[in-house]
């Protein structure tokens, strides 16, 4: 019985993309702002970071943050605040819940959330229960933003 | 090496900025008249000290278009509307100007729609449709096509510099509250709302975009991005696609609302249309 229902949740999972070990958006536990586990057990890239951070079908994080670590992109926004050294203001566990749910960590923001899945009011067909982000994507994100030292 | 690349991030960043934003002091004046493009925001509009149109955030090129109507690209779709506007169309053998000496009969118009006629919410193209299928026989235009964007260009220029002025009191009170709901409702997989760009984040640059104030006064706008006349409902549309929303539909009565709405948070801005946008 117990097997059975683990052997269908891993084909669950696998079905819908998941690895075993990743953690489901809605299984994300958010501590005082932070998230202190990684969400799939994989080191974060920071270089693959990078491209989610500006890719504007990935994160787009840069429509809202200037970066001066991008000087090649032409066009940074300023909703946000800028990126620079936020690897020194902000722990990887911090990091982790701002990119996954700011909301848990800024009230109301309009910053949205890039690993939730579901609670969206009309959302397209296409993206319906789906983040924005994979929690592979998120884990590299927040590894290249850690690389944003001040000097 | 690294000292290098960095100032160059910096006069990367500063050109931009310099060239993205245009003179916010500047004045809209067409064919000699000023056209308000600044007002101080009625009560209603409770979180804004200003209402401001957005030609204002558009860069000093796309603003000039818009200076002379020579060099106003939407002029060519106006110009279709004017031989439309004698066409017969359909089965009584009519045209507009059969009912209608004078288009400039309807200077006054445009500031004052949408309006609440026999309990319904009407927008000026309910009101052009109604006359092609009601008084003409005719077949409805698309609510966004091209005959139909001509046609409330045409309209709506009559009025071009008068304040826009909607009823929201009465019976379009219900409707002003049902469009301001939708307003500040966040939607979409990127869960935002109108508000969260034209109200708390108008005048700052949103990657290569000026967020405005999302005002309509300037509608139907020619838009630089796909060359011709955009009405407002698809303006909506585009902005609820962007944040990953199923949109409603065009004509439909949540976008007549949200255009009664938004209309009345632009009180004392001048009707621009046709106006010219990216
Ligand atoms: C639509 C705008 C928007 C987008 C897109 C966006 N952010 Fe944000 N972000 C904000 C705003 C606004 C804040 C400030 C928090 C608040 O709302 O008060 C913020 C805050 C942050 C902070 C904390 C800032 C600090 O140092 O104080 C980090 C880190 C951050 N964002 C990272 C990201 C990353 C990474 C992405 C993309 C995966 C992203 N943001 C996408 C708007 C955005
Ligand atoms: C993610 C940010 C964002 C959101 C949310 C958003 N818009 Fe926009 N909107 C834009 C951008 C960018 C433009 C183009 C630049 C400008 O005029 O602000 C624009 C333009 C407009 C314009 C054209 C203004 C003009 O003068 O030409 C209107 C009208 C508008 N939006 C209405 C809406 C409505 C209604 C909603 C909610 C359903 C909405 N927007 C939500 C980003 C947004």
């Amino acid at each position: 019985m117990k097997l059975l229902s683990l052997a269908s949740a891993i084909v669950a999972l696998t079905a819908s993309g998941l690895m075993a070990d990743t953690v489901a958006p809605s299984a994300v536990k958010f501590e005082d702002g932070t998230v202190m586990a990684s969400l799939t057990g994989v080191a974060g890239d920071p270089v693959a970071g990078r491209d989610v951070f500006k890719g504007r079908k990935l994160g787009n994080c840069l429509a809202c943050h200037m970066n001066a670590e991008m000087p090649e992109e032409s066009f940074h926004g300023e909703v946000g605040p800028p990126m620079d050294g936020a690897g020194s203001r902000w722990s990887e566990a911090e990091l982790r819940a701002i990119v996954s749910n700011s909301k848990m960590v800024f009230e109301d923001t309009i910053m949205p959330a890039f690993y939730r899945d579901s609670g969206f009011s009309r959302s397209a067909k296409k993206f319906d229960g789906k983040s924005i982000l994979t929690a592979q994507q998120v884990e590299d994100v927040v590894a290249y933003l850690m690389t944003l030292k001040d000097e | 090496m690294k000292f290098s690349k960095l100032l160059a991030g910096t006069v990367c960043l500063a050109f931009v900025s310099f060239s993205a934003v245009a003179d916010q002091d500047a004045k809209l004046i067409i064919e000699g008249e000023e056209i308000s493009v600044r007002a101080s925001a009625p009560a209603h509009a409770e979180n804004l000290d200003e209402v401001v149109s957005g030609w204002v955030y558009r860069k000093d090129e796309t603003q000039a278009l818009q200076l002379d109507d020579f060099d106003n690209p939407a002029f060519v779709f106006v110009d279709q509307a004017i031989d439309e506007w004698s066409n017969v169309d359909g089965t009584a053998g009519e045209s507009c100007s059969s009912c209608h000496e004078d288009v400039a009969d309807f200077k006054g118009l445009r500031p004052s729609l949408p309006r609440v006629e026999d309990g319904q919410l009407v927008t000026m193209e309910n009101l052009i449709n109604e006359c092609r299928t009601d008084r003409m026989g005719a077949e409805a235009w698309s609510y966004s096509g091209s005959e139909m964007t001509g046609m409330t260009a045409l309209v709506g220029l009559q009025s071009r510099g008068m304040p826009i002025n909607v009823a929201i009191d009465g019976d379009a009170a219900s409707f002003w509250e049902t469009g301001k709901e939708l307003y500040y409702t966040r939607v979409g997989q990127l869960d935002m709302a109108c508000s969260n760009c034209h109200e708390d984040n108008y005048d700052t640059m949103i990657r290569a975009d000026h967020l405005s104030q999302g005002q309509i006064n300037g509608f139907p706008a020619y838009r630089l991005k796909n060359a011709k006349l955009n009405s407002m409902h698809a303006r909506f549309k585009g902005c609820m696609k962007n944040i990953r929303a199923n949109p409603y539909k065009e004509g439909g009565e949540e976008f007549k609302a949200l255009e009664l709405y938004i209309a009345s948070r632009g009180e004392g801005l001048s009707v621009e249309t046709p106006s010219v946008r990216n």
